[in-house]
């Protein structure tokens, strides 16, 4: 029954009403509704001319990216020259030239391993954690440091630059992590003596500024162990730094148990299950689950502070790219080091900050408790 | 005790309580056994480096000098005076750094819940850029960037002749007080006291009548006015040194040293980062009925704002401000990698270079620290207390 009355193409769409359409619509809804909002959209725009064109030229038009010496730099404009010169050294530090296969070996790893955990459809996640936890450190550590299986020994004043910069950040937050737990479970535990130490311990870190953690760390740590025992100038800042983030992050596990109905112990307790086995499988599960955005958000102020260990004398990211600055062939360029060192911080700092942005909404649309 | 419900006996490991004063007295034992093993090493280890401890050391003359100071210094002070020093910069800066960024976060908080697309998108860019870049970056962004490339005293920037910006910091004229100006600070303080007298009464008052009194007005106009009309009345005695290039340097004026900037600036511009989310979502807490019901009440905006939205976000705002400004005062001690006098830099690093007193210095810094923040968690708790929803 083909019929003269059927149509058999679609009616073009129509136009929507003239009042909300178009540019010009969304620029009167949103920036020119009445005379304030213009005034501020027009000081606004003004302000942006002002402060954000300046640095466009500046970092964008007239900077100079090619060329391996300060010649390249034509002085008008940024020169990203000196960045890439030197970028070997910003990345591995004063790693030798000949290992640096086995830095991007880790950093390969560690790259799929972070995949792995942080994207959710892919399977398998207690297998990554265990091996995030156990076989990546044994791998990176035997890799980086060397020393076995014929591998070239780096002592660790040769680490340097980005690398070490993530070597601090993971082991900081790998370390602090399971302190953090202890310490939270310590400090909602019903026997008092257990309660006041973990108080006592995480308020202390928690009053005291990093700096001074690590002037501790480098100072007084030598002296608290007996002579013959020497510490590595790394490990000092890793102890300090571990024992000052697992307090931060008891705070935030502490946050996740609260979070977390009485009932569910109370339910754990009638089925007869002893209190590692009420923690471990019924509350800690729902609690770490429920505080993951707080845990990468102290994860990304402990990457934020890491920096922090040039103020003891380690080369990370930041200390390497200040040391450049020092280099008589490349002075005056302040600007450019410093601006690409906050550039790559805030890469890492944004997409992590993103992400717990992603995950908590992934969490809200379950049930939460 | 020793009984299970049936009657039985049950070993005595499986006693709770028994359970409980064991591990407790393990973790005592655990926790005398580190401390005995590292006050031993540390014994050990001073008597083998030949350091004596103890506090003596406060009284010797530190020999050094510091570039920044509140009250008065010189080389020939000891280094007690020198831990003074530093805290009162660590204070100063602190202070405008909790000042500055108050200021910067409420506006850019409240900017990014503005109506105005554009300007809500560049609160926002603030943000973003802002708290994912270290502190230590942006400190030394500042001083070695933009503070470095500023002109020598010669070639300075000047504002009317009278503030100076150059490489060496910023000069401003220096308010010399003279004999009849101690009658100013007093007239300020009855002025304050006698706005705080007309507050309550106008509040009770209100409560009686009903009328309200333009109480922001008439307050403001007495902490002002009554100093001002004292200080023209005494015959204006105040005089200004205003700076003067002579050579290669400025005399007169007072020197903002470009360590302080640069650590004020990056202080207040990453905490403020800060602050702005902590206000903007300070006032999407407040339910949209709230400002509904004042409206259905036909309260004025002012009104409702003032009484109804800012009193409950407070609520939420406040106890986390608190924590920034914490922060921010343990922030300051970066100073230290640019060379600001504060406690870290002047006396955890050259009078603990000097002296070697590692422990005594390590551990005075600390309970600073320490201090300030447990005197500003117990101020917190009194406020919460007081601010806390009334639940019936």
């Amino acid at each position: 029954m083909s019929g003269e009355f059927m149509r058999d193409e679609m009616i073009e769409a129509r136009r929507p009403p003239d009042a909300r359409r178009g540019i010009w619509r969304w620029f009167h809804r949103n920036l020119f509704n009445g005379p304030i909002n213009s005034v501020v959209t027009v000081v606004t725009i003004g302000l942006l001319a002002w402060g954000l064109w300046p640095f466009v030229q500046w970092a964008l038009i007239q900077a100079d990216w090619i060329g391996d010496s300060r010649q390249a730099c034509s002085g008008e404009g940024a020169c990203w020259v000196f960045i890439s010169a030197r970028f070997e050294s910003i990345i591995y530090g004063f790693y030798p030239e000949a290992a640096r296969w086995r830095v991007d070996i880790v950093f390969a790893l560690m790259a799929g391993l972070l995949a792995w955990l942080a994207i959710p459809r892919v399977p398998g996640k207690r297998w990554a954690a265990v091996i995030a936890v156990i076989g990546f450190p044994i791998a990176a550590y035997v890799l980086l440091l060397g020393g076995h299986f014929g591998l070239m020994y780096v002592p660790t004043r040769e680490w340097g630059g980005l690398m070490l910069t993530l070597t601090v950040a993971t082991i900081g937050i790998v370390g602090s992590l399971p302190i953090g737990i202890v310490l939270a479970l310590g400090r909602r535990s019903n026997l008092p003596f257990v309660r006041a130490v973990s108080v006592v311990f995480i308020e202390f870190w928690r009053g005291v500024p990093l700096i001074t953690v690590l002037f501790m760390a480098s100072v007084m740590l030598p002296l608290f162990v007996p002579t013959q025992v020497e510490f590595d100038k790394l490990l000092r800042a890793l102890v300090g730094i571990m024992l000052f983030w697992s307090a931060y992050m008891a705070e935030v596990v502490r946050g996740g148990l609260q979070a977390i109905p009485s009932g569910q112990d109370e339910a754990g307790k009638a089925l007869g299950l002893g209190y590692w086995q009420r923690m471990g499988l019924i509350v800690l599960p729902q609690a770490l689950k429920l505080v993951i955005p707080g845990i990468v958000n102290t994860f990304i102020a402990l990457f934020k502070d890491t920096s922090l260990v040039l103020i003891i004398g380690l080369f990370d990211l930041l200390a390497i790219i200040r040391a450049g600055l020092t280099d008589s062939d490349w002075l005056g360029f302040a600007t450019e080091g410093y601006v690409f060192a906050a550039l790559v911080f805030w890469v890492f700092c944004f997409s992590m900050s993103r992400y717990s942005q992603y995950i908590e909404r992934r969490l809200q649309t379950g049930h939460t408790s | 005790m020793s009984r299970s419900p049936s009657g039985d006996r049950v070993a005595l490991w499986r006693n709770p309580t028994f359970r409980a004063l064991l591990l407790q007295g393990v973790l005592l034992a655990a926790l005398v056994a580190l401390i005995a093993f590292i006050v031993g090493n540390t014994m050990a280890n001073l008597e083998a480096r030949g350091i004596t401890t103890g506090f003596g050391f406060l009284d010797e003359r530190a020999g050094f000098s510091i570039p920044q100071t509140l009250i008065e210094f010189s080389g020939d002070s000891t280094y007690g005076r020198t831990f003074l020093v530093g805290l009162l910069n660590t204070l100063l800066v602190s202070a405008m750094g909790i000042v500055a960024a108050t200021i910067i976060g409420f506006a850019v908080g409240i900017a990014r819940l503005s109506p105005n697309w554009l300007l809500a998108r560049l609160a926002g860019a603030y943000v973003e850029i802002f708290r994912n870049i270290p502190l230590l970056v942006q400190i030394l962004f500042w001083y070695f960037a933009v503070l470095q490339a500023l002109p020598s005293p010669r070639d300075s920037l000047s504002l009317m002749e009278v503030v100076f910006i150059n490489v060496r910091g910023l000069v401003i004229p220096d308010p010399q007080p003279l004999s009849g100006f101690a009658a100013t600070p007093w007239a300020l303080l009855v002025g304050i006291v006698a706005a705080i007298a007309l507050g309550i009464y106008a509040k009770r008052r209100q409560a009686r009548t009903g009328q309200a009194l333009p109480i922001y007005w008439l307050g403001a106009g007495l902490i002002i006015g009554t100093p001002l009309a004292v200080f023209l009345l005494t015959g204006a005695p105040l005089e200004w040194s205003i700076p003067e290039l002579k050579g290669f340097n400025f005399s007169g004026g007072v020197t903002v040293i470009p360590e302080l900037a640069a650590l004020w600036l990056a202080l207040s511009i990453y905490t403020a980062s800060f602050i702005a989310e902590i206000v903007r979502s300070g006032i999407l807490s407040v339910p949209s009925g709230q400002v509904e019901a004042s409206r259905a009440l036909s309260l004025p905006e002012a009104i409702t704002l003032r009484k109804v939205v800012i009193p409950q976000a407070m609520r939420v705002i406040v106890p986390q401000l608190t924590s920034q400004y914490l922060n921010l005062i343990k922030n300051s001690s970066l100073a230290t990698a640019i060379g600001y006098p504060d406690l870290v830099a002047v006396f955890a690093g050259t009078t603990l270079n000097q002296t070697g007193q590692a422990i005594e210095i390590v551990a005075m810094t600390m309970a600073v620290y320490l201090t300030i923040s447990l005197i500003v968690s117990a101020l917190m708790n009194m406020y919460n207390a007081r601010t806390l929803l009334k639940e019936r």
